[in-house]
């Protein structure tokens, strides 16, 4: 079949900003089956295949490609199932461009191939089309406890159950799905994406048990004595940090985690919804990340007029996805980079009216290579906001390791583990995603989940 | 499911529910709390586990109806269940060594009062308790608390029950009376707490404080929960709900507990709009 020589990628549909900053529907629309085959033939397929080498999970993207090409989407879908267990959740949020698109040939002398976009459409028309429901595994009498919903506990409950195991997952949570259900937004993760995935989990017999905060109704010890013979921990890094800077206790602002929680799990932005939520005029969100993206995005959705991201690096520098920034450019939000809050300004009721910030410039890079910003002295200025929300990080929370004896941690609360397996300092106790990591990626979660899986059902095997 | 083993008066606003919660009932101790969601849609509430019964596998929760949430509560009744029910949350309260205690409840704080109470009560503790209340048609937990005490004291605004007066009075006279205590147990509305604080630190004596600020999940996610205590930040739901009460910016966690209070009443207003729709319909 010819090749496609165009040197840009063929551009995905998406929602107009003027239409979308009002809604919470999915602003990227997906490919059509004809857009998709006409990106798939612009891929050479590689025989070094360099953009597999830079996914953090290996799926041989030149082979799912080829099948697209060929139109065998089945077969695209089920190569990639061997290395992924979520690519319509990947798909839409993997930082492609920092991973296999940055690596791609294609690349060099125009647009990498759109390899996200492909992985998503594969996904959804497999979600679409595929009539064979999965069927239940055969079981094989052994018990394995996994806690936390997201995904990384849900890619090793599914893993696991397919072996053959007994499995039940505890979420803490009224919901089932981490992060993807409670952090990131409808409008860039449809939630019946995530629900059609947990439906699946139940289909092949996973147990999911919410509303079971470990540590508390029940500790790591008591999972075993029930008749588990292995656990894995992943239960994420959800432990809002703050700036400590004065102000941070007035009235209007938010961590992160509770501006997204109170929109997307308690879903605070349909009409009647019971739990409530600021609708902030002016909005300061703090940090570059995806998280701030997110909340920025929301706010805006909810009716802010102005919504400013401060962060103290350039705009090179935003840990957030390249998408998620330009669509947030394209919705207006004001970004104001080298830029750090030193103080949160409020009335005499105790609200929030203000923001103090200083400027900031890049200085010489430090032992890491990383260029540290430094603030300019006296450069501070204030901007009117009424609402404030913080997304400068997350850790794990404590109550796993407070309630785990031997299980070792580090410095910053992050559940040690020996190299690729996920193994921790205790024996049958396996861990991975951020609660091993610290706040990183949905496709590292998902890939330690599948370690773990692995691991654990050779540390099973083995024990006999 | 989370059934509704009982459902109990006490006062006109205030109620009692035994729910069955087998694994929580387990693992209960005094000081924790649960978060519940009535129906599918509701809202995620906190309540202090009022008592417990390992055996039987229920918690009974004590809940005044303040607002929406609360009156969706009410109208569920015994047989029935609600459709989340976690816990148990926050950490129990600290009695180790505990000789002589004063236990000061207000309001629907006595609920939350009560089993630290009897917990220390049964440990060997000498208890004297002071409850107050608004007026007489608001006592509760009168009968509870006797049993658990040595010396009860009932104080209301009115004076139209026990004796006329703030907690504080009551607690001022047992100190001056000679009372030594190892600590004082301080729950109820803010001001009250902090009003004991103000009073227990004069006399230099060590008071905990059962702080219940706005939450979200109870699992340290959220961080709405957060106060500030001894100038640090903390989250009331993985670090308390106890705290040092001589160390609580309690100026602060008054202004915070308001955060809500317009879309609050407006969710009251519907919700009592639907309850008096129902009492039309019933009635
Ligand atoms: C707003 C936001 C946007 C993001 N955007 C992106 C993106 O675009 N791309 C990307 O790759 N990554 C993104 N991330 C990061 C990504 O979501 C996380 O790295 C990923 O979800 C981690 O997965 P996990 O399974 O380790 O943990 P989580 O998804 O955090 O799930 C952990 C689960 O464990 C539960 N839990 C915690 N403690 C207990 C306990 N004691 N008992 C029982 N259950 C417990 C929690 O309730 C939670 O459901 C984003 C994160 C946020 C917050
Ligand atoms: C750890 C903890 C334990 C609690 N234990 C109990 C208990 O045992 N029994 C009980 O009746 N209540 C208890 N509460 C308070 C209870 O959670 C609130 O009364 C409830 O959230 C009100 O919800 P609502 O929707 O009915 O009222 P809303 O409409 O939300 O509020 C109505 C009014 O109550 C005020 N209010 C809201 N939340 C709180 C709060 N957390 N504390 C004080 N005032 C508030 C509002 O400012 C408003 O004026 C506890 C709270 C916490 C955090
Ligand atoms: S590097 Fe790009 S062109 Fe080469 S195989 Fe991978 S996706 Fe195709
Ligand atoms: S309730 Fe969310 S952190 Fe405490």
């Amino acid at each position: 079949m010819a090749k496609n020589m165009d040197p840009k990628k063929c551009p995905m549909p998406v929602q107009e900003p003027e239409i979308r900053k009002n809604n919470f529907d999915e602003v990227a629309l997906g490919y059509t089956y004809e857009m998709a085959l006409k990106e798939a033939q612009r891929c050479l397929n590689c025989k070094n295949k360099p953009c597999r080498s830079a996914c953090p999970v290996s799926i041989d993207i030149p082979s799912f490609i080829e099948r697209i090409v060929n139109e065998d989407m089945e077969g695209a879908y089920e190569i990639i199932s061997q290395s992924s267990s979520l690519p319509a959740v990947c798909g839409r949020v993997c930082p492609q461009e920092r991973q296999c698109e940055s690596r791609c040939v294609r690349g060099i002398k125009g647009e990498s191939v759109g390899i996200g976009r492909l992985e998503r459409f594969v996904a959804d028309y497999h979600r679409e089309h595929s009539k064979n429901a999965p069927k239940k595994p055969e079981s094989n009498g052994h018990k394995v406890a996994i806690i936390g919903s997201g995904p990384s506990g849900l890619t090793a409950a599914g893993d696991l159950a397919k072996m053959g195991y007994k499995v039940t997952v505890y979420e803490a949570l009224h919901l089932a799905g981490g992060v993807l259900v409670y952090g990131i937004p409808e409008f860039r993760l449809p939630k019946i994406i995530v629900q059609k995935e947990i439906d699946n989990l139940k289909n092949i017999g996973v147990d999911i048990e919410t509303n079971m905060v470990i540590g508390k109704v029940l500790t790591v010890d008591e999972l075993f004595d029930m008749g588990n013979e292995a656990i894995y921990i992943g239960t994420g890094a959800g432990l809002p940090r703050f700036m400590n800077i004065p102000g941070e206790s007035l009235k209007g602002v938010y961590s992160a985690n509770e501006y997204l929680t109170r929109i997307n799990l308690m879903k605070a932005y349909k009409d009647g919804a019971k739990t409530p939520i600021s609708h902030g005029k002016n909005v300061a969100v703090v940090g570059g990340g995806n998280v701030a993206m997110d909340a920025a995005r929301c706010a805006k959705r909810m009716g802010a007029e102005n919504v400013y991201i401060v962060y103290r690096r350039g705009m090179n520098e935003l840990p957030a996805r390249k998408e998620e920034v330009e669509h947030a450019q394209e919705e207006d939000i004001i970004f104001r980079t080298l830029t750090n809050p030193v103080e949160i300004l409020g009335d005499e009721s105790g609200m929030v009216n203000g923001i103090r910030c200083i400027e900031m410039e890049l200085g010489e890079p430090d032992a890491s290579g990383r260029r540290s910003p430094v603030e300019k002295p006296g450069s501070e200025f204030s901007i009117e906001v009424d609402t404030v929300i913080m997304a400068i990080g997350t850790s794990p929370n404590p109550l796993i390791r407070s309630t785990t004896p031997g299980l070792d941690t580090n410095k910053k609360g992050c559940i040690v583990t020996d190299g690729e397996n996920g193994l921790t300092s205790r024996e049958g106790v396996y861990a991975g995603g951020d609660a091993v990591t610290g706040a990183a990626t949905v496709i590292l979660a998902m890939g330690a989940g599948k370690a773990a899986a692995k691991a654990i059902d050779e540390y099973i095997k083995n024990k006999g | 499911m989370y059934r509704i083993v009982k459902k109990k008066s006490l006062n006109p606003t205030v109620s009692l529910m035994e729910i069955e919660a087998p694994l929580i009932a387990k693992k209960a101790e005094p000081g924790q709390f649960i978060i519940f969601r009535a129906k599918e849609d509701s809202e995620r509430i906190p309540l202090t586990i009022a008592d417990y019964d390992r055996e039987k596998g229920t918690v009974t929760i004590i809940y005044q109806i303040v607002g929406g949430s609360t009156m969706e509560l009410d109208t569920l009744n015994e047989g029935e269940s609600l459709q989340d029910f976690v816990g148990p949350l926050g950490k129990p309260s600290e009695t180790e060594g505990l000789k002589k205690v004063a236990v000061i409840g207000g309001g629907v704080g006595c609920a939350i009062a009560y089993p630290i109470a009897k917990k220390l009560h049964n440990m060997g503790c000498e208890v004297h308790s002071v409850a107050g209340f608004r007026n007489k048609d608001l006592v509760i937990l009168e009968d509870e608390f006797k049993k658990v005490s040595d010396e009860l004291h009932i104080m209301t605004d009115d004076g139209s029950y026990g004796k006329k007066g703030l907690v504080t009075n009551a607690l001022e006279e047992l100190i001056r009376n000679g009372n030594q205590y190892d600590e004082v147990i301080a729950i109820g509305p803010l001001v009250m707490m902090k009003f004991v604080c103000l009073l227990t630190k004069k006399y230099d004596i060590k008071t905990i404080v059962s702080m219940n600020p706005i939450m979200i999940d109870g699992t340290g996610m959220c961080g709405g929960c957060r106060l500030t205590v001894g100038g640090k930040t903390r989250f009331a739901c993985v670090d308390g709900p106890d705290f040092d009460g001589h160390q609580v910016d309690f100026d602060e966690a008054m202004h915070r507990g308001t955060m809500y209070r317009d879309f609050e009443s407006h969710a009251r207003e519907s919700a009592c709009n639907l309850m008096k729709q129902g009492e039309d319909k019933n009635g």
